[in-house]
């Protein structure tokens, strides 16, 4: 049982982690973007949301933490909407291949976050790891409540965040007008188009805040997951491309998302859990194997939705292409 | 005002697509392209570090040209950045987006190793390397086909199956790396003792013979792509499946023939970097030039020899950032961000090289 | 009297391209009126400019007797017009009525249940069929067409435009659809029908207009027309083209087509039981209104169309008995060309299937042959030799013979095309729209050529649609109209308002004999 519960008190802030970066993914892939700058604009995040928390706490007399954790939230937002806005410019504006931009925003994303993180802190290690504390202040009276106290309370704000933000995305997307007129740009720009919606700023609107969504997801993993550590390792470009699979994995649906990033979070650390659990011991390769698990469901669940060509499951139709109106 | 009413709802900027574009021209906005995006970077490293701009860059020139040792690593790098940029070319050119370079150089590699570690006492030279060799392209060869079946057959989303299959191979990787080191905590040189699958010093260099591999391979897939009937089909399906079926080509088959060259071509260099470079393997084998290679594959609009020169551009970035980094105790990372940039400033300079914006007209419009 | 909608001395061109000039026309309020015309007399073009899609470049608009300016779908919204054009716009994984939110005005709600309702009343007032949360990808065409007239009165639309409506009908449907037209007339509605088919402008409309290459033809009332008159007055005066027409010589069978059926994607039955026979020495020409299966028809004899069972096109390769016959159904086009059938195709989609816009014209005319001979290598000279020959004998227009195709206008892209086609010496030659926006010096280089291959023996197809050209050219006339073979006529013989008859009025008993 204690097994069973550590398992879930990992696999859920794993989750989060690119449940951040896969719903702001699908919010950019509903207007037809199709952004592979996810692992970059989680970077910038991450980093920007570290920086500021860090640089605030070392030189306010008296750091308010409440405040600090809204400084790092817009700053990281900030910072990945910025990513953002530059894919958005070259693809849009500057007609840019999307996958191309994406790839070197990702390339870019690393190298800014990597190279300030280690300029920043300039030799140290971390910050003083009081805003990662405020992070992860539990629900009181509720987390105490035996296992499912800890289980299902038992996590900082941003865990409830997600979910909420799962179940806003999917109310605005299916729910109001505004969402409708994005689903239909990523469907069909050229009928959007003529019915009067505006493409261009749709799709910088949508890429854009879709960034500073997944910049969440970076945020998260330094000053959550990681206990405000900066560190310079490829764990967020990992991270990035996962949160890219679990978007395909909900068939851009929010709501998926949540359980599909639980699931992934739960495959991921299979391989820690599941052998004391089982009471066998694995050796270490097989959990290299475990691990693999989540991009061969996601390549499943690519290849069956191509199969049963169900309407609803298939990426938004013009995903990944270009719109201008007078190239139709 | 009358007559003309539409220029009273003249947008402030309209696009044109260019008719045609003089090789003059392009040449002139890439170059400025890269001169803005120089005159970026320069403003970066001034305004982070105070720095003087261009002692920075003739530091960076150092990187790649201070030493014959210096070069000859730039060379070795460049090989690997190319190889992986022309091996996309042909999948590229049928505009199938293999973004599962790195999986497929990966797979290339791990084949290579498990020849090397289970062949290298058994096997005599020259049959090792075939064996290496073969492992190689096969192992490559069916990470590209994979995809490209599902894509000939379903249609399935090539851009994100190849890039799933990326991580499926490196946690393989990581699985046999695991095996295969043991209790040890990394898997140091292959047969380090035998020297078993290890190259030839050719030029006094280990990995001359992958230097002397992409140089043919440049020009060999150039003459594919530019004279062969498949390098026809390929750019006839690349253009439009329509008119490939009126040939009466077979959309299917090119789709698959082509990847199974793409991801072979890919599995050799993990050949050629695990025999000829690294003589280990690990997930970092292919260093991200999987993806970089996507990059220069796209903006050399498939041409090989484009392709040297953009992949030499690059290199000599990050040598010179890690250069920079050496002498003004910044980190390597600068390189990231230099690239970055002038990969965004190069991607956004093809717009006006196939547009030309009209500005509005600057008289004010009296009502 | 006042008018829903007047235009008065309309004109637009495209480039050098003339598609409305000087046309004045009024829709009376309450009326259906039909406009007729040919196909490239302008309709659509005249009436993309009520929508919002186009902007006239001279002449005024006029809506409820004031002047307006119509820049976009939005305004003409405003202004009450709605455009239900030949392309639905509708996004298919929507349902009905998320379709219909796309379009609400700037103040309006977005509530489906409220839009739901108000949907549903106007379907009740009009007696339309509709279940509006059906997804748009499980609706048949009439269904969906049904959403965009919905989707249109949601809209406010007072003034209706249906862009061929009937095209993609039933018989039943069209029955259907006429009936909610009544009852929209009834509720005060105006109704532009853009149709082809006389029978049913006749039992429909009010009034009639007609356009006639891009001109204002005239106006009649229905009731005082008939389809001879209508006719007459859509194709116009017989003009003389003097057009040579050599005699067939050596006329043997060469293509005998048996029942070809084609059912597209959305399960409607595009070309439904053809038979013909084509022979050797003779050009058989191919009218109908574009839409109506000809596309279907060359692409199935050339081997990229998945036919119905039954379906047969068999090949006799010469008039010696010795020789057999093939069929070609089930053949793919590389197939039919290692049986050793020369079949040359120029397609309608000259850049999208027929050529490769990007390459040059050496590159093109290797588009077919390229894999002859055992060499890996593709031959370049043979090719370059005939992209010359082709560039100087039809007097091509282009920079160098490496210049991308698509840097080419049309006339110069269509010789390139007609050229290499030519050149692969052919025994059957099918041609779609071959003279479609040419000028006239290279329509007739156009059919010299034709000429000439039928004097070499070579079975032609020539699928036409300026009645004068195939009454000119052509041995006989195969007419299809929805799909079927709606008779075959002797080009020598008949007339143009049998051929316009036989184009817009399907037979009781399809495939007439000849």
């Amino acid at each position: 049982m204690d097994t069973f519960v550590a398992w879930i008190l990992r696999a859920i802030p794993f989750g989060t982690i690119i449940m951040y970066g896969a719903l702001g993914e699908i919010v950019t892939e509903k207007s037809g973007n199709l952004n592979l700058g996810v692992p970059g604009i989680m970077y910038l995040g991450g980093f920007a949301g570290f920086a500021s928390a860090y640089i605030y706490e070392n030189n306010a007399a008296n750091p308010n933490m409440l405040l600090c954790v809204l400084l790092s939230l817009v700053c990281a937002f900030a910072a990945a909407m910025a990513g953002g806005l530059i894919y958005s410019f070259l693809t849009i504006s500057l007609r840019a291949n999307q996958n191309v931009t994406g790839l070197a925003l990702t390339t870019f994303g690393m190298g800014v976050a990597n190279f300030f993180g280690v300029y920043i802190l300039d030799g140290r290690t971390a910050t003083q790891s009081l805003v990662y504390k405020t992070f992860q202040t539990k629900l009181p009276v509720l987390s105490q409540w035996g296992v499912i106290g800890q289980t299902v309370f038992g996590y900082g704000f941003m865990v409830y965040a997600a979910v909420v933000l799962a179940f806003l995305l999917h109310a605005v997307l299916n729910r109001t007008r505004v969402g409708l007129n994005l689903r239909a740009i990523g469907e069909n720009p050229a009928t959007a188009d003529a019915a009067g919606i505006s493409v261009t700023r749709y799709k910088y609107l949508a890429t854009c805040l879709g960034a500073g969504i997944s910049g969440l997801g970076g945020l998260y993993y330094v000053l959550d997951y990681n206990q405000g550590i900066w560190a310079t390792t490829g764990q967020i470009e990992a991270l990035g491309w996962l949160a890219v699979a679990l978007v395909i994995f909900t068939t851009w649906k929010p709501i998926n998302a949540i359980w599909g990033s639980y699931l992934f979070g739960t495959l991921y650390w299979l391989y820690q859990f599941l052998p004391t659990l089982l009471g066998i011991s694995v050796p270490g390769y097989v959990t290299d194997l475990i691990q693999m698990v989540p991009y061969i469901v996601t390549i499943v669940v690519l290849v069956v939705t191509s199969l049963r060509k169900k309407r609803e499951d298939q990426p938004p139709a013009s995903l990944g292409l270009p719109y201008f109106r007078e190239e139709r | 005002m009358s007559d003309k009413p539409h220029a009273l709802h003249e947008p402030l900027i309209r696009v044109v697509r260019r008719s045609e574009c003089s090789a003059k021209l392009k040449v002139a906005v890439r170059l400025a392209a890269i001169v803005l995006a120089l005159v970026v970077d320069a403003l970066f490293i001034y305004f982070v570090t105070g720095l003087n701009p261009l002692a920075v860059y003739t530091t960076m020139f150092r990187g790649t040209f201070s030493t014959a040792m210096r070069f000859s690593w730039a060379m070795r790098d460049l090989a690997s950045l190319l190889l992986i940029g022309v091996a996309l070319a042909p999948a590229f050119k049928m505009r199938f987006w293999n973004t599962g370079a790195e999986g497929q150089v990966l797979m290339g590699a791990l084949a290579t190793a498990a020849v090397m570690i289970y062949g290298g006492s058994a096997l005599p030279a020259p049959l090792l390397y075939a064996a290496m060799l073969a492992a190689a392209l096969f192992a490559g060869a069916l990470w590209g086909f994979i995809p490209a079946w599902f894509k000939a057959r379903f249609s399935t989303n090539e851009t994100l199956f190849t890039l799933m299959m990326n991580y499926v191979a490196i946690q393989l990787v990581a699985c046999c790396v695991n095996i295969w080191r043991g209790q040890a905590s990394g898997l140091g040189k292959l047969n380090s003792r035998t020297k078993a699958g290890w190259f030839p010093k050719v030029f006094d260099m280990r990995f001359g013979i992958n230097l002397i591999v992409v140089v043919l391979l440049v020009v060999l897939v150039y003459c594919y792509l530019r004279y062969s009937k498949q390098g026809y089909e390929i750019s006839v399906v690349g253009e439009s499946e329509n008119t490939a079926r009126y040939a009466g080509i077979n959309v299917g088959r090119v789709i698959i023939r082509t990847m199974i060259l793409s991801g072979a071509l890919c599995g050799l260099t993990g050949f050629l970097i695990v025999g000829g470079r690294d003589q280990t393997i690990s997930t970092g084998t292919a260093g991200g030039n999987g993806f970089t290679a996507i990059i220069v594959a796209w903006l050399a609009k498939f041409n090989t020899f484009t392709m040297a020169l953009i992949s030499f551009l690059l290199i000599f970035l990050e040598k010179g950032a890690a250069e920079i980094a050496s002498a003004y105790n910044l980190n390597d990372f600068a390189s990231d961000i230099i690239a970055g940039i002038i990969l965004f400033f190069i991607l956004g300079s093809e717009f006006f090289v196939n547009y030309r914006p009209i500005f509005r007209k600057s008289h004010k419009e009296v009502r | 009297m006042e008018y829903a909608i007047e235009l008065r001395h309309i004109t637009k061109t495209f480039g050098s391209v003339v598609a409305n000039r000087d046309v004045s026309l009024c829709i009376r309020q309450g009326e259906i009126l039909s406009l007729l015309g040919e196909n490239g007399s302008g309709k659509t073009t005249l009436m993309n400019m009520i929508a919002g899609i186009y902007y006239p470049d001279d002449g005024e608009i006029l809506v409820g007797g004031k002047s307006v300016e119509i820049r976009s779908p939005k305004d003409a919204y405003a202004l009450g017009i709605g455009m239900v054009h030949q392309h639905f716009k509708l996004i298919d994984v929507f349902t009905a009525a998320e379709n219909i939110a796309l379009v609400l005005g700037p103040n309006e709600k977005y509530d489906l249940k409220a839009i739901r309702k108000k949907a549903r009343a106007i379907c009740d007032e009009y007696a339309f069929e509709l279940d509006l949360d059906q997804k748009v990808y499980e609706m048949s065409v009439s269904q969906k067409q049904t959403l965009e007239i919905v989707k249109m009165l949601y809209r406010g639309a007072q003034i209706l435009i249906l862009d061929e409506p009937t095209a993609v009908l039933t018989p039943q449907e069209t029955q259907k659809l006429f009936s909610v037209m009544r009852n929209m007339k009834r509720g005060g509605k105006s109704i532009i029908i853009i149709t082809h088919k006389l029978h049913e402008v006749l039992e429909i409309s009010d009034r009639v207009s007609i356009l006639r290459k891009g001109e204002y033809a005239g106006t009649v009332e229905t009731r005082e027309a008939t389809e001879a008159s209508l006719t007459e007055m859509m194709v116009g005066k017989k003009v003389e083209l003097n057009i040579e027409r050599p005699e067939p010589v050596n006329r043997h069978l060469r293509l005998s087509v048996h029942n070809l059926s084609v059912t597209n994607a959305e399960g409607v039955r595009v070309l439904d039981q053809v038979t013909f026979d084509a022979f050797s020495g003779e050009i058989l020409g191919i009218a109908g209104i574009s839409g109506n299966g000809q596309k279907e028809l060359l692409e199935s004899i050339a081997g990229l169309q998945k036919t119905e069972p039954q379906s047969s096109v068999v090949y006799y390769p010469d008039d010696d008995r010795d020789s057999t016959a093939e069929q070609l159904i089930g053949k793919t086009p590389l197939d039919i060309r290692n049986m050793g059938v020369h079949l040359s195709f120029v397609p309608e989609d000259r850049l999208g299937m027929g050529l490769v816009g990007s390459m040059g014209m050496v590159d093109n005319m290797m588009l077919r042959s390229y894999g002859e001979g055992h060499s890996p290598i593709a031959d370049r000279r043979a090719p370059r030799h005939l992209a010359e020959e082709i560039k100087e004998e039809l007097a091509i227009v282009t920079p160098s013979i490496q210049t991308p195709v698509s840097r080419l206008s049309g006339g110069n892209v269509q010789k390139v095309l007609v050229g290499r086609e030519i050149a692969a010496a052919p025994s059957v030659l099918m041609t779609a729209y071959a003279v479609r926006g040419l000028d006239i010096g290279t329509s007739y280089t156009i059919y010299h050529l034709l000429n000439e291959q039928k004097k070499k023996g070579v079975a032609i197809l020539y699928v036409g649609e300026d009645l004068d050209v195939l009454l000119d050219l052509c041995d006989r006339i195969l007419v299809l109209c929805g799909g079927r073979c709606n008779g075959i006529v002797d080009a020598r013989k008949t007339t143009k308002e049998e051929v316009g008859l036989l184009m817009t009025r399907l037979q009781e008993k399809g495939g007439a004999a000849q």
